[in-house]
């Protein structure tokens, strides 16, 4: 066993403790849930923190291994959210087996989130830098602004469609108003559990390592170290920061199936879909260390439950989370809190480097 | 007539984006970061005079003057303790983060101190504005006001930036901050400089906004920061009369977008513009072009 252990690289071994870990947090909270000691407002915490794993995880993708910053992520959920929602609400009386339902949906929400990660995409890499973050700033909120504007119903006649409101679609009597504006999708089918989630973020982990530790994750990794450089011993740039683009939208759009099928009701509002959203999994990403996935995970975790530990402080609860993401922000970043850490504490050495 | 109307408005919502604008265009040219919080000193300044007009009892010009005060120090602040120590951070996301929180934070505090209850703002303008072509056109004295406002403010900039010391100083460290050093520029002093002109800057930018549209809320400068961040960008973020063009152009075309196609998707098309014209000018309006060395 120890001599496997030896032979195996550093980075297979630091992939599988990132699996040991989330699989010991999943075992030691379903032992907690069953053994009742964990209060039901946590447990309705679990599937929120699947997703939020899965979107920094895969924003990460972007963010540390790509080295572009997108502020448009939760423009994919978003797209994930309702398209899922859309098929599993029609689909509700045709396909009554629930997980059979739910896969199906999982897979048109990756799709169409995907599709749209590359026809955003090939524009959006163009750009460099801080233009880029702003136009994936753009296209999040026109994501967000176009399904609040959106009425889909359907009838004996098939799909209707309009951006006006829901009498504009002139339906049949027997009619059924799926997508209603501003109102969203109402009566998704609540799907979603812990153990799908759990399932989803091993997924996302297996995909996104796997493409780290290979041929082509190097290779996005050398478009991020050096462009030119990259470009000149002829990598192509646009493929591959399409693919790690792609791969890392289609991630959040499972994300996002996961979102729709824990809420009856989906409604895209600035605070689940909209640029706050965006920025939060950013925050995530940059608190966890950029480009290290189980950084990623870890701050993931922690900022989700950190401000319902907080419930107890009531109103001054959101006001102590930004003074602790301030502080630790100094603390892990500021070249004078690096240098006195470095001095005196043991942890704490240099990290990668990733957007600069 | 109504095309006027509209025009007018645009152009009066566009200098409000162009005042913020010129803050966060002015921060980014000296410090190369994106001030996530520069929108809630907005929020900041418009409570301000607010507070100064209901509790004080104070006149509109005074609390004006007193909204500008408290975010120029506000301002300076925020850039000593939160932004200073990550000057030279290994990424360039840390100091954007720390923004991130400290915009959190500004809004929490108000919520806290005032409540989630909007309030109502009184505008500072006691005009009533003019009528022209027999009462067809009616231009309110917030519209006159701000417009001339911006006008002054760019003028002045414009001249603080090109003519004075400290203004070639601001570009001198904008260009390269170790030069400038070297050459006996204080470089910490200029960017809290700049940051306190930006910050006085969102504080009318905040009073003129509240004026406009008189609902006060913590979350009340969000919006209008994030659209005047997409007006810096458009006009070529770095630029100052890139942030000026850019912000009038926005505001234009969010106004038209509401009357003549939706009002339910005049964000989406304001920002669908700025995608468009990042696609044909990769650096915005105004903004330079980079050259990449090997």
């Amino acid at each position: 066993m120890s001599g496997m252990l030896k032979k195996m690289s550093k980075n297979t071994k630091n992939s599988l403790i990132t699996y040991g870990i989330v699989i010991a947090a999943y075992v030691i909270m379903q032992v907690l849930i069953s053994a009742g000691s964990i209060s039901s407002l946590l447990e309705g915490l679990m599937v929120p923190l699947c997703y939020y794993i899965i979107l920094a995880v895969s924003l990460n993708l972007v963010v540390g291994i790509l080295g572009e910053l997108s502020l448009g992520h939760a423009g994919f959920m978003c797209i994930g959210a309702f398209s899922s929602a859309f098929f599993s609400k029609c689909m509700r009386d045709v396909i009554t087996v629930d997980i059979v339902r739910f896969l199906l949906a999982l897979l048109i929400g990756i799709v169409v989130a995907a599709i749209f990660g590359i026809l955003i995409g090939i524009p959006v890499l163009r750009l460099k830098g801080d233009y880029l973050a702003i136009v994936t700033l753009a296209f999040g909120e026109i994501i967000k602004n176009l399904v609040n504007v959106l009425y889909i119903g359907k009838d004996s006649n098939g799909f209707h469609f309009s951006t006006k409101d829901a009498m504009a679609l002139n339906m049949e009597p027997d009619g059924m108003v799926i997508v209603n504006g501003p109102q969203g999708i109402t009566g998704t089918p609540k799907d979603a559990t812990f153990l799908i989630g759990f399932i989803l973020i091993l997924i996302t982990l297996f995909i996104v390592l796997n493409l780290i530790n290979s041929r082509d994750g190097r290779a996005i990794m050398s478009i991020r170290d050096n462009r030119i450089a990259a470009e000149s011993i002829g990598i192509n740039i646009t493929k591959y920061k399409l693919m790690a683009f792609t791969i890392s939208a289609a991630l959040a759009g499972a994300a996002g199936v996961l979102y729709a099928h824990n809420l009856s009701t989906l409604t895209a509002t600035t605070n689940n879909f909209g640029y706050n959203q965006s920025i939060m999994i950013l925050v995530f990403v940059v608190l966890g260390g950029i480009g290290n996935i189980r950084g990623s995970i870890i701050a993931a975790v922690i900022l989700t439950l950190l401000p319902e530990l907080l419930r107890g402080l009531d109103d001054y609860r959101m006001l102590i989370y930004a003074v602790v993401l301030i502080v630790m922000m100094l603390f892990n970043w500021a070249p004078k809190a690096i240098e006195w850490r470095e001095r005196h504490l043991r942890f704490g050495k240099r990290k990668k480097e990733a957007v600069q | 007539m109504s095309f006027i109307s509209y025009l007018i408005n645009g152009l009066s919502l566009g200098s409000v984006y162009a005042i913020i604008a010129l803050g966060y265009t002015m921060v980014y040219g000296i410090a190369k970061m994106l001030n996530f919080a520069h929108g809630d000193v907005i929020m900041v300044g418009a409570y301000t005079a607010f507070i100064a007009m209901t509790q004080a009892g104070v006149s509109p010009v005074v609390s004006v003057a007193m909204a500008v005060c408290v975010c120029t120090a506000l301002g300076i602040v925020i850039e000593r303790i939160a932004y200073k120590p990550l000057r030279n951070a290994s990424s360039s996301l840390a100091v954007l983060i720390t923004a991130i929180g400290v915009s959190y934070l500004l809004q929490n505090i108000a919520l806290l101190v005032f409540g989630e209850n909007a309030k109502t703002f009184q505008s500072v303008i006691k005009w009533k504005g003019i009528s022209l072509a027999d009462g067809k056109l009616n231009i309110s004295g917030e519209t006159i006001v701000t417009i001339i406002v911006c006008l002054v403010i760019m003028t002045v900039l414009m001249l603080f930036v090109q003519k004075t010391k400290p203004g070639q100083a601001m570009r001198a460290v904008s260009e390269d901050k170790g030069a400038a050093q070297l050459m006996g520029i204080n470089v910490n002093g200029t960017i809290a400089l700049t940051f306190a002109i930006g910050s006085a800057l969102a504080a009318v930018a905040g009073v003129m906004y509240c004026s406009a549209y008189p609902t006060l809320s913590a979350y009340t400068g969000s919006m209008p920061g994030i659209k005047a961040f997409v007006a810096a960008v458009f006009g070529g973020i770095g630029s100052i009369p890139g942030a000026f063009i850019g912000g009038l152009l926005l505001g234009v075309i969010e106004i038209f977008s509401k009357a003549y196609i939706s009002s339910l998707m005049a964000d989406a098309i304001v920002f669908a513009v700025l995608i468009i014209v990042l696609l044909v000018k990769p650096t915005g309006l105004l903004g330079k072009k980079i050259q990449e060395k090997v």
